[in-house]
């Protein structure tokens, strides 16, 4: 052998000795890339998917859990809980011995009662509790349910229990407290921050009872959470989780090929078949609850013809955007409601492809030569659209076939956002995941009155008959009658048009071998506290 | 020797105050309200707009609003930043040590190797090796850098996984900040996994530190070697060679001296291609510098964070350059006499 020679595999040794054992701090920690920044640490005030994922289930925990399985409710914060015969009164046992978060901001003093979770949903819907207007008094997702309505007091009954008086009976009341976006507080945390003056840190500086407590988080760059070591379910099994801030989608695959990502949130469906061919990551699946559609600002004109939203529905071509888009991982939508839900209506017609039929509907309302509109694409992905760009782009084709002028519009997510709420588009793509099993969580977030006011109704449609429909629906504790009611409510929904449902898609995880016990649940966020790192 | 400090303090003087201007103007020059930009506040009520106004002189002539900006920024009250309502002095403070500390590996990377092959290059101009040498850096001098890094980062991070694809430290690690420096913050710090963290944060220089050396590396070579075959057809090299010294001696007590001088010089002038070179690194392997910064800025139309940006880094450049000058004209009795 040259010199040459025994150079290079000299080199070749040394180096591949610098993939060692690895350090027991890789050991023990987990690292979870995020495709954006968290907009805040309390998930009551936030929608988005991504803050749910890192929130949620690791910092804090709920009254009921969800079972991912059967859609049934399960015993957390309560142990257990009573609902009065006319519907109106329900109380909630509370779990003993329930630990909060001892950190280095905060040490309490007492574990869970009754006054945190008083603390916790006075919050969202009494205007003068001291929090309650903290980042604006905006609740997303309990404004979206009218939960101020629906709730008229919350009181302690007993030092471990809970009474929620409602104004109407509700059968979707318990649902809405299993979502993720009705974490349980610290009373006494508040306390001490009005006490400092420094309320604001409720929500940035967050105490929970979640199997990790929140350590730093350094902007755009990452959050850091420990293990939670009172947690009453036991310690989780990693000592440390990080969620590293990847948005752009290369790199969080290429952090996931070289190992510096553990779990990778939303991979490309491009790029899953490419992920499963390498022995050192899997591809973990879980049904999820969602629809992308594109929603109609139905307060515009000429968007607030009925006609005007049907010929568009005709323009576009599905199965096209299917397989652009979802690259056919996704089920095709016919209404918003997804196929396994109970209350999904069977009889609805696939989505129908049909230019010349669009353009005579144009024509009916005196819009033959066509008109211009903006399409709004989501600068970010999400499950029920991973490209909205690209799929924008499909649309707009699809448009100028009818005569339609389409210009795609774009801003930074938070912008984007903000200025949606305001109404400021014509139309929008974007979607929605369920935060619960009902079928409720779909219309009334997504089309009712009170959304429309909330801005989570990207269509702007507020429609008393449809109002009616899900009023109707809420008020009975009848199965067969709300299915009956759902359905109606399906059909009213393809013949008005305030949005074309478009997908309905799977989550996917991106996960290193040597990770288990993941789990996702079908109506919310990624919980990491059963993950573990095996040694292979 | 003072009469040309004097000039050149003079002259550096005059361009950041002509970069000063420019900055100043770019509050109106940005589109949107005069006062958001230079204050950085997304929301201003109508009771604080008045006072803001007031504050910052926005009601004066021109003049005194320049000398009112000028005043606020050198007494580091630079405006907050419209993404986190931050002020923008701290967030600079947080990232320009970053760049800096990517910049100086990389450019001692490049001396380091520069100069030994810039000579070697010169040494036999006509020899093979030689010429590869030269011709190795025509190569790097013209390869794209965005390129090259991710061909990098295809190689070492996700084919071979040897080194990791961006960033500064494994997250894992929890190192506080107190210099900015990485390395010396691990030294600093008081952690149990210190060794670990520290070769973890070698492991993410070497990929980064490489590309960005790349391009003064060839600078380097291509000018050494220029200088150097300069150099060695003057004739006190002959008249050292004819008093018998050895070639070792020739070349560096006569050849590197004089053949050195330029190369001082260039640093400066590359100084500015360098940070530019440095923005795409950072961008390319998630380095949170203040390339990246900057970057972030202007995608977010961030426009006093960028108005910051410029200003800072105009400053460094300037400064950089200047410096160079100086120690080129310190080290050159030549060029005094200009």
């Amino acid at each position: 052998m040259n010199k040459l020679g025994i150079f290079a595999l000299f080199s070749a040794l040394s180096l591949s000795a610098c993939q060692p054992e690895q350090p027991e701090t890789i050991r023990t920690g987990l690292v979870y890339c995020a495709e954006g920044p968290p907009e805040n640490f309390n998930p009551q005030r936030v929608t988005s998917g991504t803050t749910i994922d890192i929130v949620s289930q690791q910092l804090y925990d709920r009254l009921l859990d969800i079972d991912a399985n059967t859609g049934n409710l399960l015993p957390a914060l309560a142990t257990a809980w009573q609902r009065s015969a006319d519907g109106m009164t329900y109380d909630f046992t509370l779990r003993q011995d329930v630990a909060f978060h001892h950190t280095h901001f905060f040490k309490p003093t007492r574990p869970l009662v009754a006054d945190d979770i008083v603390f916790t949903f006075n919050r969202i819907m009494d205007p003068t509790h001291p929090y309650h207007f903290l980042g604006g008094g905006i609740y997303p997702y309990f404004q979206s349910v009218d939960w101020a309505n629906l709730v008229n007091k919350v009181t302690a009954i007993a030092e471990d229990k809970v009474r929620f008086e409602l104004n109407r009976p509700d059968s979707s009341f318990l649902a809405n407290l299993a979502t993720d976006f009705a974490p349980v507080l610290s009373a006494e945390y508040a306390a001490s921050l009005l006490a400092e003056g420094q309320p604001q840190r409720l929500d940035t500086q967050p105490i929970g009872t979640g199997p990790f407590h929140f350590k730093e988080y350094q902007k755009d760059v990452l959050v850091r959470l420990y293990r939670h070591p009172t947690y009453w379910r036991g310690p989780a099994a990693m000592e440390q989780l990080v969620f590293d801030i990847v948005p752009n989608n290369a790199r969080r695959m290429a952090k996931l090929l070289t190992h510096e990502c553990d779990i990778v949130a939303f991979p490309r469906l491009a790029e899953l078949s490419l992920i499963t061919e390498r022995p050192d990551v899997k591809v973990q699946e879980s049904t999820n609850m969602n629809v992308g559609f594109w929603a109609f600002n139905t307060k515009k004109s000429p968007f607030d013809q009925v006609k005007v939203r049907q010929a568009l529905a005709l323009a576009i071509n599905q199965s096209a955007i299917l397989q652009a888009v979802y690259f056919n991982q996704a089920t095709a939508a016919k209404g918003i409601l997804p196929p396994t839900s109970w209350a999904f209506d069977q009889q609805l017609p696939a989505a129908n492809y049909d230019p010349a039929q669009a353009r005579a509907l144009l024509a009916e309302v005196g819009l033959s030569q066509g008109f211009s509109m903006d399409i709004w694409a989501m600068p970010v992905q999400r499950l029920y659209n991973p490209n909205a760009l690209k799929m924008a782009e499909l649309i707009q084709a699809d448009l100028a076939q009818i005569g339609v002028t389409a210009n795609i519009v774009s801003y930074e997510w938070n912008t984007f956002r903000r200025k949606l709420t305001d109404g400021e588009h014509d139309s929008v793509l974007i979607g929605w995941a369920a935060d619960n099993a009902d079928p409720d969580n779909f219309f009334r977030p997504l089309l009712s009155c009170a959304a429309a006011d909330s801005g989570s109704n990207r269509a702007q449609w507020c429609d008393p008959v449809f109002d009616q429909l899900l009023h109707q629906a809420l008020s009975t504790g009848e199965q067969q009658q709300r299915l009956g009611y759902y359905i109606t409510a399906q059909q009213y929904l393809h013949q008005q048009k305030p949005l074309v449902a478009i997908a309905h898609s799977q989550r996917f995880q991106a996960i290193n071998v040597n990770v288990e016990g993941v789990s996702v649940n079908p109506y919310g966020g990624i919980a990491l506290f059963g993950a573990r790192r095996i040694t292979p | 020797m003072i009469i040309f400090l004097l000039r050149r303090l003079f002259l550096l003087g005059t361009v950041l105050l002509g970069l000063s201007i420019f900055a100043f103007s770019l509050g109106y020059l940005f589109p949107g309200d005069p006062l958001q930009n230079f204050t950085g506040l997304r929301y201003i009520d109508s009771a604080q707009r008045e006072q803001l106004i007031q504050a910052y002189q926005l009601d004066q002539s021109y003049t005194t609003q320049y000398v009112a900006f000028l005043t606020r920024v050198l007494q580091g009250d630079w405006g907050l930043s419209f993404s986190s309502q931050q002020p923008l002095l701290n967030e600079i403070w947080q990232v320009l040590p970053a760049t800096l500390e990517l910049t100086t590996y990389a450019l001692l990377l490049s001396f380091f190797i520069g100069v030994p092959l810039g000579i070697l290059a010169a040494m036999k101009p006509n020899h093979l090796f030689c010429k590869s040498i030269s011709g190795m850096a025509l190569v790097g001098y013209s390869l794209p850098i965005f390129w090259w890094a991710l061909l990098l980062i295809m190689l070492f991070s996700v084919t071979l996984g040897w080194l990791p694809s961006g960033g500064r430290l494994g997250v894992l690690y929890e190192i506080p900040t107190l210099t900015g420096f990485m390395l010396v913050d691990i030294l600093l710090s008081n952690t149990h996994y210190q060794d670990a963290a520290l070769m973890d944060a070698f492991r993410h220089l070497i990929l980064p530190t490489l590309v960005l050396a790349t391009y003064p590396t060839t600078v380097m070579i291509r000018f050494v070697r220029d200088a150097m075959l300069d150099v060695w057809e003057q004739n006190y090299i002959k008249t050292a060679k004819a008093k018998g010294l050895n070639r070792l001696q020739v070349l560096y007590r006569h050849g590197l001296r004089n053949a050195l001088l330029p190369v001082i010089r260039q640093i400066g002038l590359q100084f500015s291609t360098l940070i530019t070179l440095a923005m795409l690194t950072e961008v390319i392997f998630s380095w949170p510098g203040i390339g990246r910064w900057l970057i972030d800025s202007i995608y977010q139309r961030n426009f006093p964070a960028i108005q910051a940006g410029l200003m800072i880094i105009s400053t460094l450049v300037i400064t950089i350059n200047m410096l160079t000058e100086i120690m080129h004209t310190f080290f050159n009795p030549l060029a005094r006499k200009y």
